[in-house]
């Protein structure tokens, strides 16, 4: 019997916030209340435990312990005060799932429209996974993939299945 | 299939990752215009054989909207722009006319119009 593609996991402790702003004019802000430099489009900067992620020209997600999330919130607030700017703790509207072990990106390939092989190690790609929106990064030997709650259980069971044992993508 | 590189995050799509938007550059005509106007607004577009400019939505990306010129003969893709430009820029224009020497543009450029001092 073989292995499973990789190991599926569910990530209970992510907290996330949502930073809407002008990225040009709140950015130093942005980055001293996080305590983690502006990512450049398309990356993210981790600097652990934290991770702030380029979510688009004017959207950035910070990825943060869930204990950690109300006070950032407050420090992200305050930082922006005065300005055209959202920040949102999006924790409880967003599941987060582990991908680990040689073939996780496999496991992907055949969910994602998207040459994550290409992605590099400070990418952040936002693509669907079949039917539903979600993001990517590298951890360690795997992925983490981001999606939202209310579709967690598709989720789960898209990457399940994806993962099986011998439906690896190598020739046999 | 079709991909397309969002002009606002850098990302080469495929059409699954996208929202098609129709007709590009299209002027809305609203409360105070003539019956005809309006009605082309609503319903006129056009279906050219060729170049072709559209609007697309980077919807399982970044989720911004821009503007693509391509044949809808052959799906080449001459190039991809942002919304706030209010006709094919001079980069997209000359890259059409390198493959399709005798097109011709259907717009007049004005000088500096409101949507061009935009900020995006
Ligand atoms: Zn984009």
């Amino acid at each position: 019997m073989a292995e499973a593609l990789a190991r599926i996991t569910k990530l209970t402790d992510l907290g996330m916030i949502q930073i809407r702003a002008d990225l040009a004019a709140a950015g130093d802000a942005i980055a001293a209340a996080c305590g983690v430099a502006i990512p450049a489009a398309t990356a993210m900067v981790a600097k652990a435990p934290r991770r702030l992620c380029w979510m688009s020209p004017d959207e950035l997600l910070l990825v943060l312990p869930l204990a950690e999330v109300p006070e950032a919130v407050v420090a992200l607030t305050a930082a922006l005060e005065g300005q055209h700017a959202l920040v949102l703790d999006v924790s409880d509207m967003r599941s987060a799932f582990g991908i680990e072990g040689a073939k996780a990106e496999q496991v992907l390939m055949k969910l994602c429209p998207a040459d994550l092989a290409k992605m590099p190690a400070d990418g952040m790609r936002r693509t669907r996974a079949a039917q539903v929106a979600c993001g990517v990064w590298r951890q360690g030997d795997g992925f983490v993939l981001i999606g939202f709650r209310s579709v967690s259980d598709y989720l789960l069971g898209l990457l399940n299945g994806a993962a099986q044992a011998g439906t690896q993508l190598d020739p046999r | 299939m079709l991909t397309l590189t969002c002009p606002c995050c850098g990302i080469t799509a495929e059409e699954t990752e996208l929202h098609p938007g129709g007709e590009a550059h299209l002027k809305r005509f609203g409360p105070g215009s003539s019956d005809g106007d309006f009605e082309a607004y609503l319903f006129a577009r056009k279906n050219p054989k060729g170049v072709h400019f559209e609007r697309w939505r980077h919807a399982y990306g970044c989720g911004k909207w821009f503007l693509a010129a391509r044949d809808t003969v052959t799906l080449e893709v001459f190039g991809t722009y942002k919304a706030q430009n209010p006709h094919p820029t001079p980069e997209i224009v000359a890259s059409i006319r390198a493959k399709r020497p005798d097109w011709q543009p259907d717009w007049t450029e004005t000088k500096t119009s409101s949507a061009e001092s935009l900020t995006e």
